[in-house]
């Protein structure tokens, strides 16, 4: 009775040859959407729904990234509007936090990793020769799946960043720095009385939150997060989703998720991939009730992951 | 009952979400089939004055009233269990709507059950059995394509549903007319055609559910509500 087996094999095949991906037989007979025949393949640099902002923070065109001879981005095309909060899901492989890393290009760090196409954050080419990638990353912070806060002191964590980057004088402009990250990231109450306590001995959800301040203290424009929650429990989720709302007044925050009802919550737009292409971007209420790729609709109700 | 349609869709990869949403459209199906068969009970029931039929009529609104109950229950554990999103959403939303029409046909066939007794009580004549089992047919048809525009996704065969009802109310207005008539030409008809006024009536609402049901359809097919629209904007909608 399922027929997806050969399908997915077929695609494997497909994927090789870097072709537009046809839907499975069973599903283009029968869709609740149009049944324009070009809705059921993904054309690649084709993005349904809404790519494109006004005055976007990121302008991205025509990105393309290859690991070797594996072309794990295939010509994609995404603005990211300045303070919004905008969600890529996709199933695993499909290339999102790659594609996330690009904006702060953490890829360099990876050798075989080759980037093309204009990446460009208030219209300025991020990949220039010339661009210091350090000042980038202070720009467009990170934070990762894995809390990893330095071995250091909670206070020296929040302060690293901006020592480095020779942003505050005095020790008591620093202290306001380290105070103000960590009210932000909602950590001040559970942190002010032990400052000099090691980051490593707080709890996963601290830890993260700590990660979070960390990223705010160099004051970023944009803060990346791959997965920030998936090693927390409820409650720290709960916390950190708070703090993403709250976050958004002052930040843009792209953040991967392999959580669609994370995505449904915290976020304004989401952006779906699948299989290195951005095959739809629109208002994530619009992406969770109807939307628009039958791609996305399979995804988002579980009927392939 | 095992439908064609989900298996051409895609399994979920969770078999028992999958048993779940078939289960639950199962359900809502066999409460629309029971409903179905207590409007044309009872109309029989009046035209052919079958008291036994209508007190049966009478008796089997409790199963229906059960059946909403029992299916909301269940539309309300697997939003809680499943968080459904997109088209498993709409599904489980327009489910939990539609049975409140199904409902409320089941209370109008209870209604013209009450009334096919009054009316066996009072007399035998016809007076204004044609108008009843023509209306009662038509809705009754409207009803059964609305429940198959359900099973078949078919958008458009919910769109002519909704357009059948302007047709009911016309054919309503007039009977009304002939009925009043009635009533002026002789005063002792009054009371038989009050009751058949209210019959009348009640298959009147059995059309506005079926359009309701109808309106949800589209609603689960095409992703967009439909209600309070003009009829040009839902063509446009259905013919997207």
């Amino acid at each position: 009775m399922n027929t997806m087996s050969p399908s997915i094999s077929a695609e494997a095949e497909m994927r090789g040859k870097g072709a537009s991906i046809p839907v499975p037989e069973h599903k283009r007979k029968d869709s609740l959407m149009e049944d324009k025949p070009e809705d059921t393949v993904i054309e690649e640099g084709k993005t349904v729904g809404k790519p494109f902002t006004d005055n976007p923070k990121f302008k991205l065109r025509n990105v393309d990234v290859s690991y070797g001879a594996d072309r794990a981005i295939k010509n994609i095309s995404l603005d990211i509007g300045r303070n919004e909060v905008i969600a890529f899901i996709g199933p695993s492989g499909c290339g999102k936090s790659t594609f996330l890393r690009c904006l702060n290009r953490m890829n360099d760090s990876i050798d075989i990793c080759r980037v093309k196409g204009t990446l460009e954050l208030d219209d300025q080419n991020i990949y220039d020769a010339k661009r210091d990638v350090v000042e980038l990353r202070a720009r467009v912070g990170m934070v990762f799946q894995k809390p990893n806060p330095f071995p250091k002191s909670i206070y020296d964590n929040v302060a690293y960043g901006p020592r480095i980057h020779g942003l505050a004088n005095r020790k008591s402009e620093l202290d306001d720095i380290v105070e103000n990250s960590l009210r932000k990231a909602g950590l001040w109450n559970e942190a002010k009385d032990r400052l000099d306590a090691m980051a490593t001995g707080m709890s996963g959800g601290q830890q993260q939150r700590l990660c979070i301040a960390r990223a705010i203290a160099v004051s970023p424009e944009v803060i990346l997060m791959d997965e920030p929650c998936s090693a927390l429990d409820p409650i720290a989720t709960a916390r950190v989703e708070e703090l993403i709302a709250e976050m958004s007044e002052s930040y843009t925050i792209v953040i991967v998720t392999h959580s669609m009802q994370q995505a449904a919550r915290v976020s304004n737009r989401t952006a779906y991939f699948h299989m290195g292409h951005l095959v739809e971007v629109n208002e994530t209420d619009t992406v969770f009730t109807s939307p628009q790729h039958p791609l996305t609709e399979s995804y988002i109700t579980g009927r392939f992951g | 009952m095992p439908n064609n349609k989900d298996q051409v869709y895609g399994d979920h990869i969770s078999q028992r979400f999958n048993n779940e949403l078939l289960e639950l459209k199962t359900r809502f199906l066999e409460m629309g089939g029971l409903v179905e068969a207590q409007i044309g009970s009872a109309v029989q029931a009046l035209t052919a004055n079958d008291s036994v039929l209508a007190e049966q009529v009478r008796a089997g609104d409790r199963g229906v009233d059960q059946m909403e109950i029992d299916i909301d229950e269940e539309a309300i554990l697997i939003i809680a269990r499943r968080q459904p999103a997109a088209r498993d959403l709409r599904l489980v939303i327009a489910v939990i709507k539609m049975v409140v029409d199904l409902e409320r046909v089941g209370d109008e066939a209870k209604k013209i059950a009450k009334l096919a007794l009054k009316l066996e009580a009072e007399g035998q004549t016809s007076l204004g059995y044609v108008e009843v089992r023509h209306i009662g047919s038509h809705v009754h048809a409207m009803l059964h394509d609305s429940l198959d525009a359900f099973v078949r996704l078919d958008a458009e065969q919910a769109l002519r549903v909704m357009k059948e009802d302007k047709r009911v109310d016309e054919e309503y207005q007039a009977a009304a007319r002939t009925l009043l008539t009635h009533m002026m030409e002789d005063t002792r008809n009054i009371s038989r055609c009050m009751s058949i006024m209210w019959v009348l009536r009640a298959l009147e609402r059995v059309g506005d559910h079926a359009c309701n049901i109808a309106e949800n359809v589209i609603f689960m097919v095409k992703g967009e509500d439909v209600r309070h629209t003009p009829m040009e904007e839902t063509e446009r909608v259905v013919g997207r």
